[in-house]
């Protein structure tokens, strides 16, 4: 039917399937409800601690609440539901008696649209260390600068830290967010389509950056981007919709495997295009 | 450049022990708001339902005042009148406001848009006795007579600005990209504006419009010097009187705008200071019955929209 099928490449860059690492997350069971609906059942899966974990997916299969289900965001949503646990360095998140303000801090997030906060680039970066309590000015200004030039991003706005977040570019909002996020020093960042609201270069740092940042942080990236899964991360959980419309997991497994030798044929439609 | 950690210099327990006494603090702060906005509605309520409740019957509703100091009679004068000023008001106030809202959406920033946002903050806080006295001025004189007309006209000035102001911000939290997703099919200003932007609003704007209502229904001070007030006012004898007299059907509208009016508060206002106690307790009869609409506009409102909700979302 397909005249030729586009196998991705995996660059050499993204790490193989490192047996050595340790498991920073645990996805154990997992469905999630909102409402009556469930969007997405029983998912095992593990999050290896500095490396990057994909997820891709047809659109609706559930990536954004599996995701969001890490650092309990979808406790903001009325009427939202988890059954199963996810555990952080084997501890249950969900378990009763669970600070969720300290799972957040311990696991950030970037969202599909940069949102940066209506303030100078400068009190975006400051805004969760002011929230942990940091006085200091000379540190503030020390851990400020450290993670702007972590976000790629401090040789652009050093002049002008002054400026409004909102006046950056889409690529720049993005790196700010990420910024942001990691001036807390999260364990682990979760990023829900980082680069699909940005052109091609920009994403193309955003990618860069991934693959310095998994050196100090876990990270987990939705993306619709083949190419981008197989770039940037070292593990892809792939996740389909069943007929019942809820999410499940077809297949997980090394990057570089998954996509030079899935096991299931409809991984392998789906990243070859025949399917999604 | 020193990579010490951030949490070298906080103390992240005592910081967190901070938030969760200030959390808790601010969480029975709110509790107690809750009260302190509670407590007073259910006492009123429950204050005139005993003291009106008993008061309520059929005749209330039904029959014109008994002369002064006699027993029985209703305000059925006052019912009508309210109802008549009331539907006058709307049907000046509402179809304005939109266009008015309308017009702030789609140009926000002419000098236009600003003087009419300026001049309906205005009018929101203007007395609603000085709106009055501006309908006696200007209607009452000329005419050289009182009149349900007046009345109307100083309740849609008053409604007005409410549901303007309202429903522009109902139309503005409607998101940029429906509308402008609207536009890129060529859709016109005003078809984009009816057919896209004005649906995802509506919620919100039939809240805005109900209150509005509400607040028009409530009004007192404007209409004793508009509809000043009428023990005889009642539309059926109008019409019948009417049509016994061969009148077109404008002229018996006419007349029944013309007359002097009476309206629920201003009957309340008025029997609460007499010294016949059946008029005492019919003015609590009143309060209840004022009572009980602004209850029922209000659920109305919300099971309207919890209606539109389910329709929309699932
Ligand atoms: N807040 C919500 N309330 C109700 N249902 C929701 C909510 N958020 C998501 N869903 C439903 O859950 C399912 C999964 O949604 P989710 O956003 O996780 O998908 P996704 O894989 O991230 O999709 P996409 O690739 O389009 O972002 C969908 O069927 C969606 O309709
Ligand atoms: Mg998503």
């Amino acid at each position: 039917m397909q005249p030729e099928t586009a196998v991705v490449k995996v660059s050499a860059g993204a790490q193989p399937a490192a047996a050595e690492a340790d498991t920073k997350m645990l996805i154990n069971g997992v469905s999630v409800y909102y409402k009556a609906f469930r969007a997405i059942k029983e998912i095992d899966l593990p999050v290896y601690e500095n490396r990057v974990t994909a997820f891709i997916g047809p659109s609706g299969c559930g990536k954004s609440t599996l995701l969001r289900s890490l650092n309990r965001m979808n406790d903001l949503i009325p009427g939202a539901r988890l059954e199963g646990e996810v555990l952080l360095d084997g501890e249950n998140i969900y378990a009763p008696g669970q600070d969720v303000v300290d799972i957040r801090r311990r696991v950030g997030m970037v969202f599909q649209r940069p949102n940066p906060f209506p303030m100078s680039v400068y009190d975006n970066v400051a805004f969760g260390l002011r929230l942990l309590g940091l006085r200091k000015k000379s540190v503030m200004d020390e851990i400020v600068e450290r993670s702007l030039r972590a976000a790629a991003l401090w040789e652009h706005v050093k002049d002008n830290l002054g400026q409004s977040g909102m006046a950056l570019s889409g690529g720049q909002q993005q790196r700010l967010c990420i910024a942001r996020a990691i001036a807390v020093e999260p364990e682990v960042i979760l990023m829900d389509e980082p680069t699909s609201a940005l052109d091609p270069v920009a994403t193309l740092t955003i990618e860069d950056l991934i693959q310095t940042l998994k050196e100090k942080f876990t990270i987990v990236i939705v993306t619709h981007n083949m190419q981008q899964a197989a770039r940037v991360s070292d593990f892809t959980a792939f996740l389909s919709m069943d007929d019942d419309r809820a999410g499940y997991l077809v297949e997980y497994g090394p990057t570089m495997e998954l996509f030079t030798n899935p096991r299931k044929k409809l991984t392998e439609d789906y990243i070859t295009g025949r399917f999604g | 450049m020193p990579t010490e950690s951030v949490y070298a210099h906080v103390n992240l327990e005592s910081n967190y022990r901070r938030r969760k006494i200030l959390n808790a603090v601010m969480l029975s702060l709110t509790g107690l708001t809750v009260l302190v906005a509670v407590v007073p509605l259910v006492w009123i309520t429950v204050y005139v339902v005993i003291k009106g409740g008993k008061y309520i019957n059929w005749a209330l509703f039904a029959r014109l005042p008994a002369p002064m100091g006699a027993p029985g009679g209703g305000v059925l004068h006052a019912i009508e009148g309210t109802a008549v000023m009331v539907t006058l008001a709307s049907v000046i106030a509402i179809p304005l406001a939109l266009l008015g809202a309308f017009y702030l959406l789609a140009r926000p920033n002419t000098s236009l848009a600003h003087g009419l946002r300026f001049s309906t903050d205005m009018l929101a806080g203007t007395p609603s006795i000085v709106i009055g006295l501006f309908g006696y001025a200007v209607i009452v004189v000329v005419q050289k007579h009182f009149s349900a007309f007046a009345g109307g006209i100083v309740l849609a000035i008053i409604m007005l600005p409410v549901v303007l102001r309202s429903a522009e911000e109902m139309l503005k939290l409607v998101p940029a990209e429906m509308r402008e997703g609207a536009l890129a099919l060529g859709s016109p200003e005003w078809h984009a504006a009816l057919k896209v932007v004005l649906p995802a609003a509506m919620e919100g704007i039939v809240t805005g419009v109900m209150l509005g209502i509400a607040r028009a229904v409530g009004e007192t001070a404007p209409l004793l010097f508009t509809a000043l007030g009428n023990d005889n006012y009642e539309i059926g004898k109008i019409v019948r009187s009417g049509i016994r007299h061969h009148q077109s059907v404008g002229k018996i509208l006419g007349q029944i705008f013309a007359q002097p009016a009476d309206a629920l508060p201003l009957t309340l206002w008025k029997y609460a200071q007499q010294p016949y106690q059946e008029r005492v307790q019919q003015a609590w009869a009143v309060a209840f019955v004022l009572m009980l609409f602004a209850l029922g506009i209000n659920i109305l409102a919300r099971a309207r929209l919890a209606y539109r909700r389910r329709k929309l979302y699932g």
